[in-house]
């Protein structure tokens, strides 16, 4: 065993990287990406359609050859092209959840979950995530037939039968209306806090990012243009910044109720107790949204 | 009298030769379905030759390599004592190049027209190609399987020039009911051609009523499922 193949406590539970050259309707594209991800972290994955967001998931999954690159799982090396080690997609501990949902028509809802299993004997979880993605009723019946988003908890559910590593959706929820896709993100929280999982996720919604992810990356043309939590990395989205009046400053629990005066109308805004080290009634204050994470600036 | 000898020769070549062909053509067409590489366009070319080509050619190629003449033939009956022309293993091998096409084109048109991450939905869930194939591909294109099925039987039952070139007409051995009809006619006995000739028509009839009835059957469950 060479030194680097034992896991030391500091090591990230994800390290990726990995080059290719892709060959997009924009011609020829480098896809060049490096990251780390810690255990039980759900990476988003956000950038224009052609960034390369599904090959990184299919590189990750085998699914993709990478020209170079080095991928680890814990313990595990997935991806070393200079010693020609490629695990086959089979053994990379993985669910995949693909846009299409790739369900299999020939077998019932059950069925599908059940082929999962890595042994028969595991039927159990099988209960478990029907009954978590309330599917039960639903168990015998054949997949095609169903809605988008009951195919949807299927394949969510499938993917994570096999007590995977790894969970990776490709755009999960993009077929979806936005009530569906609410409810959706509810049983994905659901499922990741109850396996505990580490997830990365293909996602161009930002409600979506901002509900399920504590990281994103995201991707232009192949390369990370940003990298951070989702309130950093969209922090100039909308970029909505104005100035007004902080009027006062209530305490409430263990966070601060603030009134701004801005140019008449008054705002209210709760802010953790820590941030509000630096505000003063009657001093200026630079207020800076992206509508959906307010942050103020004293 | 009709003898029946024919029809039954005629039966038991189409249905071994239908076995065969699911065991070699499922393999075959699996990989040249999922293959990128260049040669399948060749093999693809190969496999359907017989669809195009006169039988009698083919028929005139086989006996050539099959002749205990020529090296192959010579190898074959020297080796394992096995002789192929004017026999009825013969006529086996010829129908299995002959019927190929009919196996293997509506296998190749099933696995295409899969949803195309079916098979990668079961690698990620860590199962080997062998268990996709037998749980998943296989039982999704029921409808291709039945059809290869029927189509290269009933395709192999239909064979005459290739029969004629290399199995001759041995009555218990190689003449098969369509050999028997161009016999009797030869020899003027019309109605007992046309014995044969209509028992093959209706055959082949109900064959391919059975072919679209399933067709139908699959397409519409599947557009209701």
């Amino acid at each position: 065993m060479t030194p680097d193949q034992t896991p030391t406590p500091s090591q990230p539970f994800l390290r990726f990287h990995a080059t290719k050259m892709l060959h997009t309707a924009q011609g020829p594209q480098l896809f060049d990406l490096n990251f780390e991800l810690p255990q039980g972290q759900t990476l988003a994955i956000y950038g224009p359609s052609g960034a390369g967001k599904t090959t990184l998931l299919r590189i990750l999954a085998g699914l993709t050859a990478a020209d170079t690159g080095h991928i680890r799982l814990a313990d595990e090396t997935w991806l070393d092209t200079h010693r020609h080690i490629d695990l086959p997609t089979q053994r990379r501990s993985i669910g995949f959840v693909f846009q299409d949902f790739a369900l299999f028509p020939n077998l019932t809802v059950r069925g599908n979950l059940e082929y999962a299993l890595p042994t028969k004997n595991d039927t159990p979880i099988v209960d478990e995530l029907l009954a978590l993605m309330e599917l039960e009723e639903l168990q015998h019946r054949r997949p095609t037939l169903l809605s988008g988003g009951q195919q949807q908890r299927i394949a969510i559910a499938r993917a994570i039968a096999r007590r995977p590593r790894l969970l990776l959706l490709d755009e999960p929820l993009s077929a979806l209306d936005d009530e569906m896709r609410h409810k959706l993100q509810d049983y994905l929280l659901k499922i990741q806090r109850h396996f505990r999982l580490t997830t990365l996720v293909v996602s161009h919604h930002l409600p979506e990012i901002f509900r399920l992810s504590t990281n994103v990356i995201h991707l232009e043309k192949g390369r990370i243009e940003r990298q951070g939590p989702p309130s950093e990395v969209f922090a100039d989205k909308p970029n909505i910044t104005f100035t007004g009046t902080i009027i006062d400053l209530t305490p409430v629990k263990d966070a601060i109720l603030v009134r701004i005066d801005f140019a008449g109308t008054i705002i209210q805004l709760t802010i953790p107790a820590a941030n509000a080290a630096t505000l003063q009634p009657g001093r200026p204050v630079t207020i800076t949204s992206t509508l959906l994470n307010p942050e103020l600036r004293g | 009298m009709i003898d029946w000898l024919p029809l039954w020769l005629s039966l038991k070549l189409a249905f071994i030769t239908m076995i065969i062909l699911l065991v070699i053509g499922i393999p075959l067409a699996w990989q040249l379905a999922y293959s990128r590489r260049r040669w399948t366009a060749i093999a693809e070319a190969i496999i359907s030759l017989p669809m195009v080509l006169p039988p009698s050619v083919l028929g005139f190629y086989l006996l050539l390599a099959f002749s205990p003449a020529g090296s192959f033939g010579h190898l074959l009956d020297h080796l394992f004592n096995i002789r192929l022309v004017f026999t009825f293993p013969g006529l086996i091998v010829a129908s299995l190049f002959y019927s190929l096409p009919f196996m293997v084109n509506p296998l190749l048109a099933g696995f295409k027209n899969l949803p195309p991450h079916l098979l990668e939905a079961s690698r990620t869930l860590g199962k080997s190609s062998w268990t996709t194939l037998r749980r998943i591909l296989l039982p999704n294109i029921r409808a291709s399987l039945i059809t290869g099925a029927i189509l290269s039987f009933a395709h192999t039952i239909g064979e005459f020039g290739v029969v004629m070139m290399i199995g001759g007409s041995i009555p218990g051995q190689t003449r098969v009911a369509s050999v028997a009809i161009y016999d009797e006619q030869q020899s003027g006995n019309y109605s007992l051609a046309n014995h044969y000739a209509i028992t093959l028509l209706a055959l082949s009839f109900a064959i391919l009523l059975v072919v679209y009835t399933v067709n139908r059957h699959f397409s519409q469950s599947k557009s209701i499922l």
